[in-house]
């Protein structure tokens, strides 16, 4: 952090709040909770450049007015009198400003950046046209589960209180909610919609942690939580179709209990389904084949042992055998698509790293600025203090000069800093909505992997049918038990056939998810991208000619010494 | 490079207003080149000479000189100019001298450059003979002079410096009188040596953010390097619009990487050397307020001792116990009431003890008058110290703040360009 803490504070900073409201975009208040939860996110060394900013305000800033400034030592006829006080602080005003200063010179105070403000496709915006005019996540709780443990505080949890306000009637609207939430409940809705909305690009969501309950006392795991949450429900808003389905809107307005089927853990799962397994391979008629409106599910998730052993089997026989399935992915501009994610990931993740090394070296430098500064102020007071000959007061005030430009530089930087963070956070948004991507991917090869299983079972029942007949077809008279048999099979041939045509339904299904997700990703990473570079670009523009100002002021001021040396 | 006093550095010839009867010395230290292998390499450097003085081989003389040579001049001024603030020289480092980066040797001819100019345009050192040795004796006769010196000298470079870091070390206890109770307290010297100590350190502070600075910018410039790779990367990947925009922004990054190394060492050379140089200076300061308390010393303790002579020279009276009284309060003032004295003298003994108080006397005589030639010559060198020091840094400040602004507005410059490109740059929903 920025200088000593010797040195008087700046007095109450302005409330976090408005010194949001005057930085470059001027979005609505919901919308600061969402940067600030990028920001947090964005650099790994945990520091939150917003917290920063007001913070250091308070520590590192030089003698405020209540200092009492000598200034009857003063006696250098070529200091304004603005020198009077040591160091007056930039108001806010001076933040807002117009990038392009034009042929006077001058730069407007209070233009905002006019391109990035309007861009109608910004991530931000894209938000605010969902149907949900405000989702905000806030007052974490501990809340107690109801059971009769006999060691006190085992099964606490934390609930998150979500708001949300709607317009659209279709989204229970016009009105305004308010539910209690855990993250258990969260981890339903993603699953339910990983089952709805196979072949989508589903944002992921925030990570579960396996120690939970030991985290849960640290207040930052909470409020990165808190964030993460409020962002991942945004995104899932902000989704064209999501944003728009029932699961979502339940779990954002259902009072009490989240109305949406619960994941049962992976143990009991397999537990039934070891249970089902042995009906399935000796059992009754109709147990060994797979159900047909099972298909539309992976078998991973599911209790189906057998379909999951099939599947699996086939998967292997895709990848080793020497046959090819008999369904193949021949889609070659989905190939090529697949490659260019895979792709753009490995240089995106580059980018957003050396992105994140840029921001800490502005960071850097912004400080050691501020520190330069202050090391200055108080060589200034004290020469000041000390001064015998004038030529002592003339260098004080010289170097005064020096200390307040560096200390307003050093504030220009972090205010600068503070916005980059925000627009190179694009980088690493896209990073996380690459997972989503390889969710739709996944979708689609285990749809795939379906249909081929399938059809590699009714390959096989359909020859166990012609061994049947061709044997029976040599005894004269009808076998009864023969001709059961055969029945039996005809009629499992018959299910496996429905089962393969909504297999197949379903893999189409997919595919146009995945083209359409993809061409939506595309237009939207397009945008993004674009208002990304267009407001780092305006950001860095307009805060390097702030500087510079500050900077040719000085030597404007120092110029006297120029000239002897020319 | 500070030009001497007397006319600016590098005029070939007097100017036509100049006459030849106006004196003029003016040096310049260029062309370092590195001689010797491993451990035994230095540095060489090309000292040229402009002058008219009558005792110069005028009007320009060039002579090679390294290092220890510096060392040689400084500690000679040193020792025969007390009172006097000495030009600091750039330390010796024992551990650059194997890596000798180009910077590194840089810096130390510039140092070098500045130490012989201060040295030039001082009223009394330019008059010195240890300087027109340096500046005029070929290497040959330079390297006998050395070795010419007192035991002390016979020592290497490196053990010579070890010495004047032995003296400075000592430098604080004897100035703030630690060692010995018998130090000088008028308040306003007093005033003086708190103002000293206190300013080094305020400087040695404002050094150390200054040398970061540099650093940082380094860091910067290395991360807008490694980032505008990355982007271009990133651009080919997108193609299109987009992916120009991508290239674009990389390449301007890599640009603005160059002037960041640019402004780094800009940075390096024209405001944190002088601000060493400064820290530096007020170390030598120290160093004379050093030989100060040392001379303060000598002397009261010669004075102390002349007394005491004098009072067993004499048969001890009423007077002379209570002169004696009155020594250890004021020696000064003692010696003075004592100056017409009667003189009963003891017969015998009488000429030779005679003798030794006269030399005695005289001794602390000189030691007086050497202590108030530093007294007085330190009152006008801290004159010239501050205004020196004002001129030196404002230049300083006005180089730093100029560097700054240029390196901001390239800055903003360089992004600038990219805007209309960008606006240019098809939005999808406008397709």
């Amino acid at each position: 952090m920025m200088g000593p803490e010797a040195l008087p504070g700046f007095g109450s900073p302005p409330p976090r709040e408005e010194m949001e409201s005057l930085v470059l975009t001027d979005d609505d208040d919901h919308s600061f909770a969402f940067r600030s939860a990028m920001a947090s996110s964005a650099l790994s060394d945990g520091r939150h450049p917003l917290s920063a900013a007001p913070a250091s305000l308070d520590s590192g800033d030089p003698l405020p007015s209540p200092h009492t400034p000598p200034a009857p030592l003063l006696q250098n006829p070529s200091s304004p009198s603005s020198s009077a006080a040591f160091l007056d602080p930039p108001s806010y005003a001076d933040v807002i400003f117009s990038p392009f200063e034009g042929e006077n010179g001058q730069a407007s105070e209070h233009d905002l950046p006019l391109s990035l403000d309007r861009d109608p496709s910004s991530r931000s915006d894209r938000f605010l046209s969902s149907g949900y005019a405000k989702i905000a996540v806030s007052d974490p709780q501990k809340e107690q589960e109801t059971t009769n443990s006999l060691v006190p505080g085992a099964n606490t949890y934390v609930t998150y209180l979500i708001t949300t306000r709607t317009k659209d009637p279709d989204l229970g609207g016009p009105g305004e909610f308010s539910v209690r939430r855990r993250f258990r409940d969260v981890v339903t809705l993603s699953d339910r919609l990983a089952e709805a909305y196979r072949g989508f690009c589903i944002p992921p969501r925030p990570d579960k942690n396996v120690v939970e309950s030991q985290l849960m006392q640290k207040q930052e795991f909470v409020e990165q939580r808190r964030s993460a949450l409020e962002k991942y429900l945004r995104r899932l808003a902000a989704h064209p179709v999501i944003g728009k389905s029932e699961e979502l809107r339940v779990f954002l307005q259902a009072q009490g209990k989240l109305p949406l089927p619960v994941t049962t853990d992976v143990a009991s799962r397999m537990l039934d389904g070891a249970v089902r397994l042995p009906k399935q391979l000796f059992g009754e008629a109709g147990a060994g084949y797979v159900a047909p409106q099972e298909v539309v599910q992976p078998a991973k998730g599911g209790r189906d042992l057998l379909r999951i052993f099939k599947e699996l089997k086939q998967s292997v026989t895709n990848d080793w055998g020497g046959v090819k399935p008999l369904a193949v992915e021949e889609d070659k501009e989905f190939l090529e698509r697949k490659e260019k994610m895979q792709d753009l990931e490995q240089q995106l993740s580059t980018a957003s790293q050396q992105a994140e090394a840029l921001v800490k070296a502005q960071q850097d430098i912004g400080e050691t600025m501020g520190e330069l500064g202050l090391a200055f102020i108080k060589l200034t007071k004290f020469e000041t203090e000390e001064a015998v000959y004038n030529s002592q007061r003339i260098r004080a005030a010289d170097a005064r000069r020096i200390a307040t430009a560096a200390v307003k530089a050093s504030r220009f930087y972090r205010e600068s800093n503070a916005q980059t963070v925000k627009h190179l956070d694009t980088l690493h948004e896209y990073l996380g909505l690459l997972l989503a991507v390889h969710g739709a991917f996944s979708d689609r090869s285990s749809a795939l992997l379906t249909v081929q299983t399938l059809l590699s079972d009714l390959s096989s029942l359909h020859m166990r049918a012609e061994k049947l007949e061709t044997a029976s077809s040599k005894i004269f008279g009808a076998d009864k038990a023969r001709i059961r048999k055969m029945e039996e099979l005809k009629e499992t041939i018959r299910v496996t056939e429905d089962a393969k045509i909504v297999a197949l339904r379903e893999y189409e299904r997919i595919k146009e998810n995945n083209r359409n997700e993809l061409e939506r990703l595309d237009r939207e990473r397009h945008d993004d991208f674009l208002g990304m570079l267009k407001g780092f670009v305006i950001n860095q523009v307009g805060y390097a000619e702030k500087i510079a100002e500050v900077w040719e002021k000085v030597a404007e001021e120092t110029s006297v010494y120029a000239r002897q040396i020319a | 490079m500070i030009p001497a006093q007397m006319s600016p550095p590098g005029s070939s010839s007097p100017s036509p207003r100049s006459p030849s009867n106006r004196p003029f010395l003016s040096v310049s230290v260029t062309d370092p080149v590195k001689l010797g292998n491993g451990v035994q390499a230095y540095i060489s450097y090309r000292v040229l000479t402009k002058t008219n003085f009558p005792d110069y081989q005028g009007p320009e003389k060039i002579v090679i000189r390294r290092y220890s040579d510096f060392v040689w001049l400084r500690y000679r001024l040193c020792e025969k100019y007390r009172g006097i603030f000495i030009p600091p020289l750039p330390e010796k480092s024992a551990v650059e001298k194997f890596r000798f980066t180009s910077e590194f040797i840089e810096m130390r001819r510039q140092a070098l450059d500045v130490f012989i100019n201060r040295i030039a345009s001082h009223p009394d050192l330019q008059q010195s003979d240890e300087l027109r040795t340096f500046l005029q004796e070929d290497e040959e006769n330079m390297e006998k002079v050395r070795s010419q010196e007192t035991g002390i000298f016979k020592k290497k470079p490196s053990d010579l410096m070890q010495i004047f870091k032995d003296v400075q070390s000592k430098v604080s206890d004897v100035v703030l009188g630690k060692e010995k109770p018998v130090e000088e307290s008028t308040p306003e010297y007093e005033k003086l040596k708190h103002y000293v100590f206190e300013l080094e350190d305020h400087l040695t502070e404002a050094q150390k953010h200054a040398f970061r600075l540099v650093k940082r910018h380094r860091e910067l410039g290395q991360s807008l390097s490694d980032f505008g790779k990355a982007v271009k990367l990133l651009g080919a990947c997108e193609g299109d619009s987009l992916g120009k925009a991508f290239s674009d922004l990389g390449s301007k990054s890599e640009l603005l990487s160059v002037k960041l190394q640019k402004e780094a060492h800009n940075l390096l050379m024209n405001f944190e050397e002088p601000l060493k140089d400064y820290v530096r200076a007020v170390q030598s300061i120290k160093a004379t307020m050093a030989d100060r308390a040392n001379a303060f010393r000598q002397q009261c303790e010669l004075a102390e001792a002349t007394k005491l002579k004098e009072i067993n020279l004499y048969d001890e009276s009423p007077i002379a116990f209570f002169m004696l009284n009155g020594i250890t309060q004021n020696s000064h003032v003692a010696f003075t009431l004592h100056s017409d004295k009667l003189m009963l003298i003891r017969s015998d003994k009488a000429p030779e003890a005679e003798m030794e108080y006269r030399q005695l006397k005289t001794e602390s005589e000189e030691a007086t008058r050497r202590f108030e030639t530093i007294v007085r010559l330190m009152g006008e060198e801290i004159v010239r110290f501050q205004e020196q020091k004002t001129a030196d840094m404002g230049i300083a400040f006005h180089e730093f703040a100029k560097g700054q602004a240029k390196l901001a507005r390239d800055i903003a410059d360089a992004w600038r360009t990219l805007l209309p490109k960008l606006e240019a740059c098809a939005s999808s929903t406008s397709n």
